[in-house]
Parts: structure tokens; C-alpha cells; sequence
């Protein structure tokens, strides 16, 4: 049977725009009902105020704060070293042995559950360095958990830059280290920073990892050696032990709002980056 | 406008001395010695394959880059030996610029196109950078073109006009050398024009070895041409190297003379 080539085109044509109609509106429909149940839960008293009676009440300030805290000190340590390493695979080694292990390393460590990740911040960044339920050990432990996804997407996006940049780098008279800061940098960046926002948006929504290094206390953080509850824990104990509804569905949809404002963020911080070199 | 004082033209600005090179076990460049002068422009003809990219990579020392790369025998830039073990190759590639096949613009101003150079050679004052993109650009007979828009991308130009551009950041460290890759095979005939006509304008300051598979460019615009073929076993070779004139009018080679001809290549 030959099928006419019209027809094939028709077909193909309706199936790819039914999956996507179906993923949007999944995708939608989640965010809008959440948007939906959480939206009238955030007043100014929910985003400044400490929670009350187990969260029953009050706001979720402290929350908020955690889990700025907590992803910050992640990024701070997880950037510089996820990008340093993802230029040494990519610039200082050649294929062979080191590298074919680190990379393996950070694949395997990429796709294992991030309750693995807690339960190893919990042993050795709580317990063993004795640094307690804190913002640290959350910091921590979520710098380990999404520095595999930085250097991955970093290590691509500088290899992706051509090879022809790094020649006209060198035959200038650039050493390296100016080759890969000058030429190789500015047009990596875009790609290191999906990476960041990537690596951001997985601190935010962690919970498991989190839950068992930062603790869950409700009061406000006063250091880095505070324990402290993220936005994610608190939604999911809310949630979980039937505490409010209300207040967990505020909380999310405060959640997706602070992803959305991270992306928007980071977009345009590095649009102004590489603006004038469009 | 006076970086080489002492040049004077037909004195010997580069040589090669029984060079050998090899990708691995693969011997690219067989036995290359020729004497290049300086002001000047020396064409490097011959068949695809035949190494005429790797024979001009050995200059600046780009093959350095890749890592079987091994060279032995003697290249010299004003009788300094550059394979040499106290050779600074970030300085020789300094005196020696390359203007590449594709304008390989960086996607940055066209400001910052011409000033990475420089940059890279420590120079910071804004002011000083910006007398070095005038000067560069108006050698590169680009500056009329842009000179209101330095600071848009470098991108944004024709074809022709980036690779106006590329000679001009080559410049921008101010070399004694250019080495040009088929530096004309992706551009218009127009194009191609205009920057033969900048050779031969720069080939008054600056030793101009090119790289090309247009058998009349290389009559157009070079001095000295140099023929290379690969040998029985696949061995990259000087076949002939004489003045342009003498070897297209009368070649002393019979395979020479089929291959400007066109019979083959």
C-alpha cells in the first residue's frame, strides 16, 4: 500500500500539534490552578510575617528568606567550581582517562535522587562536620547536588564555541588564559547561564535534600549557621501533615512566581551581557 | 606607520631549512627549504591536500595546537630560529598575524574586533586602543565604511567587509608577517578585488605569504609562488619555487605547468 505523500504530511502534521496543544494545556492548567487556589492567599502579611501556630497562620517571611539563603550559598559555592571544572575538561585536557572519569563522575552523580543527597549533607555535613540542621548544611549539600548539572551544561556550551575564535585568539598573540576569557567566555556565557538557572531552579524546589541538612525551623534565620526552613519544606509539611491548604497553595504559587521572577531575572541580566555583541 | 624601519624589501624575511612535519605517523611535509623575502607577497599554490595550510600554519606555529603535531628541521623569522626551545610563541605570533579562510569575526563590536588584539598585548588606555582601530582600519581600507558605527557588531557586515575587518584586527598587534589562508575563497569577485588591492598596498610594509587555489589570484597579486604537490607516498612537497612571473609564463616543471594550466588540481 503506498500511502500518498499529501496525506502523511496532513497526519504528521495534526499528531505534532496535538502533543504540544496537550503538553500546554497541562502545563497550564497546573500553573493556573495553582495560581488560582494560592494567588488570594499572598497579602503583604503573608509575605512579612513569620508563620504562627505551625503555619496555620501568620506569614511566610522566614520561608522566604531560607530559601534565598540557601540557594545563594549553593550558587556561591556550585558556580565558581562548576565553571572552573567545566573549563579545565573542556580547555586543559585532552580525551583520555582524567577526563572520561570526571565526566562519568558527574553524569552518574547527576542522575541519582536528591533524598541521596540528603541523606548524605544530613551524615557528613550535619553530623560529621557537626555544622548542625542549617542554612550552611543546606547550602552545602545542594552546591553538591547541582554541581553535576553546572558543569555539564557548562563544559557543552564552551565546547560548543568554535574552534575558529580560539585560532584567532592565539594566532593574535593571546596566551590561554586570554583566549578562554576574551574569546571563548563571551560567547559561552549564555549556555553556562541556562546551566545557573537550571541549577536555581532545582535549589528553590528541593525539599528532600533540604529537609534533612537546613531542618525545618520556622523562625527567621539569623546566620549561616541557623537552622531554617525553605518555601519548598514548609509547602510540602503544610501539605503533608494537613495543616493549611490555604497557606500551602499560597506558598506554592509565591513558588512559581519566584522561579518565573529568577528566569526573567537571569535572562536579562545576561542579555545585557551579550547585548552589544548581537 | 613605521614599525619596520629596517625592512627593506628583497632581504630574506623568513626561511625554512629541511622542514619535515608529521600528523602522527603521517608525514605531511616532506623536505621543505625556501627562502621567503620580505615585502613582499609569496603565493603557496598547489593541489587540496597537498599541505599548503599546514606549510603556512608552520610559521606562526598554529599547528602547535594540535597535539601529534611533531616538526623537525629549521623555520626561521629574521634568522631566529622559531622551533627553537627559548622561542616565546605568544610574541612570534605577535610579529606573525594570520588573516583566515571564513571571516572568523569575533561577535563583538567592530570596536572590539580590532582592540582584542592589543588588549591581549596589554595596552588599556581607551585612547591609544581607539588611534590602533583607526589606524588598523583605515590600512585595511574598512575605516570610511564603519568609521560611524565602530560600536555596532562586527557581525552585521558583509562578508567581504568582516574579512576587511579580520586583516585589520591581524594588524592591530602590529606584525611584521601576514599570513592569509584563502583568505578570498568565501568572498565575491568584488570582494576579492578589494582586499588583492590591499595586499598589494600592505606587501609595501608587510611580508604577505597567501594561501590559494585561484591560479590567477596568485598571478594577480604574488612576487613569488611557490607549487606543492604530494609525492607517490602522500608526502607533501616543494615542487617548484620561483619568481610568480617566471613560473607562470615559463614553467621549468612539466607537472607544474599542467596544474597552473589547469590539466589537473
Amino acid at each position: 500500500m503506498r500511502i500518498n505523500p499529501k496525506v502523511s504530511e496532513k497526519i504528521a502534521k495534526v499528531l505534532i500539534w496535538a502533543a504540544a496543544l496537550f503538553v500546554l494545556t497541562v502545563l497550564f492548567a497546573i500553573i493556573i490552578y495553582i495560581l488560582y487556589k494560592g494567588l488570594p492567599m499572598i497579602n503583604w502579611s503573608f509575605l512579612t510575617e513569620i508563620p504562627r501556630n505551625m503555619g496555620r497562620d501568620g506569614g511566610i517571611a522566614s520561608a522566604i528568606v531560607g530559601t534565598l539563603l540557601v540557594t545563594t550559598v549553593a550558587l556561591v559555592l556550585a558556580v565558581p567550581f562548576g565553571i572552573g571544572t567545566a573549563f579545565y575538561l573542556a580547555e586543559y585536557t585532552r580525551e583520555g582517562i582524567v577526563r572520561r572519569i570526571i565526566r562519568f563522575s558527574a553524569e552518574s552523580l547527576a542522575g541519582i535522587p536528591s533524598i541521596v543527597y540528603g541523606l548524605f549533607g544530613f551524615i557528613f555535613f550535619v553530623m560529621y562536620l557537626n555544622l548542625g540542621w542549617s542554612v550552611l548544611s543546606g547550602g552545602l549539600t545542594l552546591a553538591v547536588m547541582i554541581l553535576p548539572t553546572v558543569i555539564r551544561t557548562s563544559e557543552e556550551a564552551i565546547r560548543a564555541v568554535p574552534d575558529s575564535y580560539r585560532e584567532v585568539s592565539f594566532s593574535l598573540g593571546g596566551t590561554k588564559w586570554q583566549t578562554i576569557i576574551k574569546a571563548v567566555f563571551p560567547s559561552a556565557i549564555q549556555g553556562i547561564s541556562n546551566g545557573i538557572i537550571l541549577g536555581i531552579g532545582r535549589c528553590v524546589a528541593e525539599t528532600a535534600a533540604v529537609m534533612l541538612t537546613a531542618g525545618g525551623a520556622l523562625r527567621m534565620a539569623s546566620s549561616l549557621f541557623s537552622p531554617t526552613r525553605t518555601m519548598a519544606v514548609h509547602f510540602y509539611i503544610l501539605a503533608r501533615e494537613g495543616i493549611s491548604m490555604n497557606n500551602a497553595y499560597g506558598t506554592a504559587a509565591l513558588l512559581i512566581i519566584l522561579i518565573f521572577i529568577i528566569n526573567v531575572v537571569a535572562n536579562a541580566l545576561v542579555n545585557r551581557f551579550t547585548a552589544k555583541n548581537k | 606607520m613605521s614599525e619596520n624601519p629596517t625592512e627593506t624589501q628583497g632581504s630574506i624575511k623568513l626561511s625554512t631549512k629541511s622542514v619535515n612535519l608529521y600528523y602522527g605517523n603521517h608525514h605531511a611535509l616532506g623536505d621543505i627549504t625556501f627562502d621567503i623575502p620580505s615585502c613582499a607577497i609569496t603565493a603557496i599554490i598547489g593541489p587540496s591536500g597537498c599541505g599548503k595550510s599546514t606549510l603556512l600554519r608552520l610559521f606562526n606555529r598554529m599547528n602547535d595546537l594540535i597535539p601529534s603535531v611533531t616538526v623537525t628541521g629549521d623555520v626561521f623569522l629574521n634568522d631566529v630560529p622559531i622551533y627553537g626551545k627559548d622561542m616565546d610563541v605568544v610574541s612570534l605570533r605577535q610579529k606573525i598575524g594570520m588573516v583566515f579562510q571564513k571571516p572568523n569575526v569575533f561577535p563583538m563590536s567592530i570596536y572590539e574586533n580590532v582592540a582584542i588584539g592589543p588588549k591581549h598585548h596589554g595596552i588599556r588606555s581607551k585612547r591609544e586602543l581607539m588611534e590602533i582601530a583607526e589606524r588598523c582600519l583605515k590600512q585595511a581600507s574598512l575605516w570610511d565604511e564603519v568609521k560611524d558605527m565602530l560600536s555596532k557588531p562586527g557581525l552585521g557586515l558583509a562578508l567581504g567587509q568582516q574579512q576587511r575587518l579580520c586583516i585589520a584586527r591581524a594588524l592591530a598587534v602590529e606584525p611584521e608577517v601576514l599570513l592569509m589562508d584563502e583568505s578570498c575563497s568565501a568572498l565575491d569577485p568584488q570582494s576579492t578585488m578589494k582586499i588583492e588591492d590591499l595586499m598589494q598596498e600592505l606587501a609595501k610594509k608587510y611580508t604577505i605569504i597567501i594561501v590559494t587555489h585561484n591560479m590567477e589570484q596568485a598571478a594577480r597579486v604574488s612576487h613569488m609562488s611557490a607549487f606543492m604537490m604530494i609525492d607517490e607516498n602522500k608526502i607533501g612537497r616543494l615542487h617548484e619555487y620561483s619568481d610568480t612571473h617566471q613560473m607562470f609564463i615559463n614553467p621549468k616543471d612539466k607537472l607544474t605547468e599542467d596544474y597552473i594550466t589547469g590539466r589537473f588540481g
